[in-house]
């Protein structure tokens, strides 16, 4: 089977969850190729290689440079058709979400999302999708080729498995209605410290920090453990810390060794986005809030009390 | 300025959501509601078309009959007309079956602009407005937190995973909002009752040009082979903070050698 994964950068890096389905499908034996579309991007190339891509395509173009789905889906349509690549994996994001669904429609294939698992059976493949706020495992099966499938973020650890790759530069040839829509600007937020989706540990806050200066607790914490500060939708969206730390559902999903969540109630867009993480510490004043119907450790106390100590108690382990 | 919005019915959140493992397929038998962000969805469409003080909403539907009651909320919010797809031909459609049958009903339709809730709280999916702007091969702007109309374009803010992106769009466009994007009002009562008396299409495959094969199971290139419960979380264990909280969580993080 041919399989092709498309590779999401950001700035000059690939994208840790495009790497990891890059070695998935690496591992499947599959004949596995990438593709990088952007602007400047050849650079990245050899980067691919090292995570089993023994092909890379290099879409380097102008036009490709704002994060912007249409033109990619051209750049894809083009790319499947041309090579007869049987499987399409992208690692699920913002952008990835629409280029998927949108070449799904333009090469009348079918396409699974929210995949956690990918297995080979039968000479085809099936995913294992993660349904119903994590109730269900279904599993799923494509009737025709291309194959195409979005994996959570996190669903796979990047391996570097040492290759080099063949670098192929394609001809960009876009369609009228994919040059209708254009990046105006970008205003990224660049956080200081580890960013959550490479870190191990995430000591992450929510409304019950009671205000901004709160999330000052978190950062201690953060610091003592090694780890990053994630937030919740809600106290971003009140200004208490920004966006580049959210997660759930309109934020990052992320999967660390362990999540330390505070003052966080558990809701189901919250629970999207660390639902996969390893272990789960939670700290909430309220019993009942559905936090602890997945922590692995639940403790029902004034986090304001709990932190401060914890943070003390994990340094002075720490130093001995 | 003719504005459509595509709407889902999804099981109320108090229904605790199942596969029927015989059908592969929701049950969807229990107390249903309009997809919670497709009423921001109908939210922003009214707004923009109060500010251009002139047009037409319409909301549009894949479903069965049963789905006209969240179509008569919309109405009751303020949309203008309704048109709901119910044809057997069309049941168990996938992405690119659904999104082949309301390109169909959008084409007949012809708005200026297209809008979509980002996200359908029964299948977490987030998929289908592009697909749907493909198959009418127009802009697209996606997880919009802030839309304004002007000079022939819709120019819209996209919460990223990296902060936000301000994305214009030549008209006809198709845009999926997040919830984020405004607070939905309430039908009043006269709305509800005046719902009533505005007109609900309710139309079949035939009725709009799609051929069979590329709606329902037949146009689909999916398919759920299994089901199973997911890997158990281990154990979860609640404890009262009596003062010793903190000491008990760094005893359970050595237990786990993650000290």
């Amino acid at each position: 089977m041919t399989t092709l994964v498309f590779l999401e950068h950001h700035g000059n890096e690939l994208q840790k969850s495009s790497l990891g389905v890059l070695s998935k499908a690496a591992q499947l034996g599959d004949d596995v190729a990438a593709v990088i579309a952007g602007s400047g991007v050849e650079p990245l190339a050899s980067e691919a290689g090292k995570f089993g891509a023994a092909m890379v395509y290099v879409a380097d173009d102008e036009r490709l440079d704002a994060p912007l789905p249409q033109p990619r889906v051209d750049v894809l349509a083009r790319l499947v058709q041309e090579r007869g690549i049987e499987n399409v994996l992208f690692a699920q994001s913002i952008l990835t979400a629409d280029v998927a669904a949108a070449l799904a429609a333009r090469l009348d294939a079918g396409l699974n999302w929210q995949l956690v698992d990918l297995v080979a059976q039968d000479g085809g493949l099936v995913g294992k999708q993660s349904a119903l706020g994590d109730s269900v495992l279904v599993d799923v099966g494509w009737r025709s080729t291309p194959r195409l499938a979005l994996f959570r973020a996190g669903a796979f650890d990047p391996t570097e498995q040492g290759g080099t790759a063949n670098v192929e530069k394609l001809d960009v040839e876009l369609e009228e209605h994919s040059l209708a829509a254009e990046m105006l600007e970008q205003a990224h937020e660049e956080s200081s410290g580890p960013s959550i989706e490479d870190a191990d540990v995430i000591v992450a806050g929510g409304r019950g920090l009671g205000g901004p200066e709160g999330f000052g607790l978190m950062e201690e914490l953060a610091k003592a453990l090694g780890g990053a500060v994630g937030a919740t939708r809600a106290v971003v969206d009140a200004g208490w810390y920004p966006y580049a730390s959210q997660v759930g559902q309109t934020g990052k999903t992320v999967a660390p060794t362990l999540y330390v969540a505070c003052g966080i109630s558990g809701a189901i867009q919250h629970k999207v986005g660390m639902q996969s993480s390893r272990v789960i510490v939670a700290i909430n004043k309220d019993a009942n809030a559905p936090i602890f119907e997945f922590a692995d450790l639940g403790v029902v106390g004034d986090l304001h009390q709990i932190v401060p100590k914890l943070t003390e108690l994990v340094r002075a382990r720490k130093s001995s | 300025m003719k504005i459509a919005v595509c709407v889902k019915q999804v099981p109320d959140a108090t229904v605790t959501k199942r596969i029927d493992p015989t059908t592969k397929r929701l049950d969807r038998s229990g107390e249903s509601t309009l997809n919670p962000v497709d009423a921001n969805a109908v939210e922003e469409a009214l707004r923009l078309k109060e500010a251009t003080g002139e047009g037409e909403v319409v909301v549009l539907s894949l479903g069965p009959e049963k789905a006209l009651d969240s179509l008569r909320k919309a109405l009751a919010m303020g949309a203008d007309r309704a048109v709901l797809v119910a044809d057997d031909g069309a049941a168990g459609s996938d992405l690119v079956a659904t999104s082949a049958v309301l390109a169909g009903a959008l084409e007949r339709e012809n708005a200026d602009l297209v809008l979509f809730g980002q996200q359908a709280s029964d299948s977490d999916g987030a998929v289908l407005w592009a697909a749907v702007a493909e198959r009418l091969r127009r802009p697209m702007i996606s997880q919009a937190a802030e839309l304004t109309l002007a000079d022939g374009a819709i120019t819209g803010k996209r919460q990223t995973e990296f902060g936000y992106d301000v994305i214009r769009a030549s008209l006809p466009a198709v845009v999926a909002v997040a919830d984020s994007i405004n607070e939905p009002r309430y039908p009043s009562l006269k709305g509800i009752m005046g719902a009533k008396k505005k007109p609900q299409d309710v139309v079949s495959l035939s009725e709009l040009g799609i051929d069979a094969g590329s709606a329902g199971e037949e146009g689909s290139r999916t398919e759920v082979l299994g089901l199973s419960d997911p890997p158990a979380r281990g154990d979860t264990r609640t404890i009262e903070d009596d003062g010793s909280g903190a000491e008990k969580i760094v005893e359970f993080l050595a237990e786990k050698r993650l000290l």
